[in-house]
């Protein structure tokens, strides 16, 4: 590291562990200048990420999402339904996101976490609005029934940027799904067909022929950055975040639409260049997620 | 082409604002704030001895608790309490009081859309209230895009149903400022240009949404002027009163 700074500057008479943890701020800051982050990352670039379809054997749908030390783990489980009177050819997605103790020191056992229901809200509040999902699709009997999804996400381990891994978990578990076979049985009611009375199927006919796969458009894909001065920090570990409090998300779909794009309060203030550098920097983040989520698609086909 | 509003507003205009302070007896700080239809009332207690778990006892802390209308705290509560802690958190000075909570809390009267701005205007007045240092007021507005790409500013809650894409954003009040002349400005922008906060719901193309921020702004120059008039005259009023 170059020897800069002021008369001030105690980075080059103390240890490093030392500095870090009495002067978190400056310590961070003293890399910004060198643009560079304390784990060797450039400003703009995410940490490396990996995707596992198919982690959960028992759920219709499942994956496991790991940006950097941030790991989540989504399952969906489908239900059979009676639709409301409002949207009789509609299926619903029931979405919840759970944050236990083993996740973060920050969470304490019998507390729920302040953060879990806030993501919950806004990943349905993605997931709902990006129109990804036509809840028609999930339609069985229109009036009579219609398939619930419930997708459980958790958090293994919380290392920042919790929306983005949380919503990559969830795009991908949505994309692994497999609607399972049901057929009316003698009272009229759905029930499942498992799969090895295969001659029972045939008989009463199946309301659904085969499995089926969700067809998913614009796919929302999102990028955390930190705002902190000058500087953007793409995707933020825990330490980041709880040093430069102030953090920005995007969301955009497959074809670039903004889906949303969320910054709640915190000491700093966006200005419009900092928005647009941020978009860009999604754009980018975009391209390489929808790679990610492709290989782990067709890694799942293979096998 | 205009679209045809239901009360009649022309798509940049505001309904009617009021905003009344000191309306509670035991609180130490309080503010009831309308926009047409939309009312809050909110409440400051403290700043109060110790921080909470979790949170940096060398600042001093905020604490929001968001009352609905009727019936239990959901996950939008949660959200919405989320939001306003962090946006009070730019607008106030932290370091003045460290090793403090402040709690805020706010009671939804009626909900007619636009929720937010008028929970933010309804703190801040009642931090003012409070007499907790600020840095400046938050100005909020919430925008609507209609699917023909209109926007419509200060959406009631049919609108708000009906619309394709929502937008809500703080920014700050522009100060006459106790800060030194010339850190009024930050990147070539002036500070009241700065997002505090920006929440949206449904799919726009980027460029709307920089078509929002831009209407938005030019919304909260007149707005923060009606604001700050307000507290002024009453806080008039209450000198007069004391002398």
């Amino acid at each position: 590291m170059a020897a800069t700074g002021g008369p001030n500057d105690l980075s080059s008479e103390m240890e490093l562990d030392a500095f870090r943890r009495l002067f978190p701020l400056r310590f961070h800051e003293r890399h910004l200048t060198e643009s560079i982050r304390p784990d060797g990352r450039p400003l703009g670039k995410a940490r490396e990420t990996t995707l596992a379809l198919g982690a959960v054997a028992s759920a219709h749908g499942s994956a496991l999402a790991k940006i950097g030390c941030t790991t989540m783990l989504a399952a969906i489980k489908m239900e059979v339904m009676t639709p409301t009177v409002e949207t009789p050819d509609e299926g619903g997605i029931a979405i919840d996101f759970h944050m236990p103790p083993i996740c973060s020191p920050l969470v304490r056992p019998g507390r729920p976490a302040e953060l879990a229901p806030v993501i919950s809200k806004q990943l349905s509040d993605t997931i709902l609005s990006s129109g990804m999902i036509d809840l028609k699709e999930l339609c069985l009997v229109s009036g009579k029934a219609a398939w619930m999804a419930y997708l459980d996400i958790y958090c293994l381990d919380a290392d920042g940027a919790l929306f983005d891994a949380a919503l990559l978990s969830a795009v991908a578990a949505f994309s692994h799904l497999q609607i399972p076979v049901v057929s009316l049985n003698d009272d009229g009611r759905v029930v499942l067909v498992s799969e090895d009375n295969t001659v029972a199927m045939k008989e009463k006919e199946p309301v659904n022929k085969e499995r089926i796969k969700l067809t998913l458009n614009n796919i929302p894909f999102s990028l955390t950055c930190v705002l902190h001065k000058n500087y953007i920090l793409a995707d933020p570990t825990s330490e980041e975040e709880s040093i430069m409090e102030t953090f920005l998300t995007v969301v955009l779909d497959s074809s670039f639409q903004l889906v949303s794009l969320n910054k709640p309060g915190g000491p700093g203030l966006a200005h419009t260049s900092a928005i647009q550098d941020c978009i860009k920097l999604t754009r980018q983040r975009v391209k390489e997620l929808q790679k990610i989520l492709n290989e782990a698609i067709s890694d799942m086909e293979v096998d | 082409m205009e679209v045809e509003r239901k009360d009649g507003r022309g798509a940049n205009q505001l309904r009617p604002m009021d905003h009344s302070r000191n309306v509670l007896n035991r609180a130490h700080g309080s503010a009831n704030c309308s926009h047409g239809g939309t009312r809050v009332l909110a409440a400051v207690f403290g700043p109060k001895a110790g921080t909470k778990k979790n949170e940096n006892p060398e600042k001093a802390c905020i604490e929001v608790v968001w009352k609905p209308k009727t019936g239990q705290i959901g996950k939008p509560e949660k959200e919405f309490e989320m939001i306003l802690k962090r946006t009070l958190q730019n607008i106030c000075i932290l370091t003045v009081n460290p090793n403090t909570t402040t709690s805020i809390i706010v009671q939804v009267v009626h909900d007619d859309g636009s929720l937010l701005p008028c929970a933010i205007h309804a703190a801040c007045a009642a931090l003012v209230d409070a007499g907790i240092p600020l840095k400046y007021l938050a100005v909020a507005i919430s925008c609507c895009l209609t699917d023909s790409g209109q926007i419509l500013l200060d959406p009631d809650k049919l609108e708000e149903q009906k619309m394709k894409a929502f937008v809500c954003l703080a920014f700050p009040c522009s100060v006459h400022s106790v800060l030194p002349e010339g850190s009024a400005t930050a990147g070539g922008e002036p500070v009241a240009h700065g997002l505090i906060t920006s929440l949206t719901q449904g799919v726009m193309t980027v460029d709307d949404y920089f078509r929002c921020l831009a209407q938005g702004r030019a919304a909260i120059t007149p707005l923060s002027n009606i604001l700050k008039k307000k507290l002024q005259s009453q806080s008039a009023n209450n000198q007069s009163i004391a002398g």
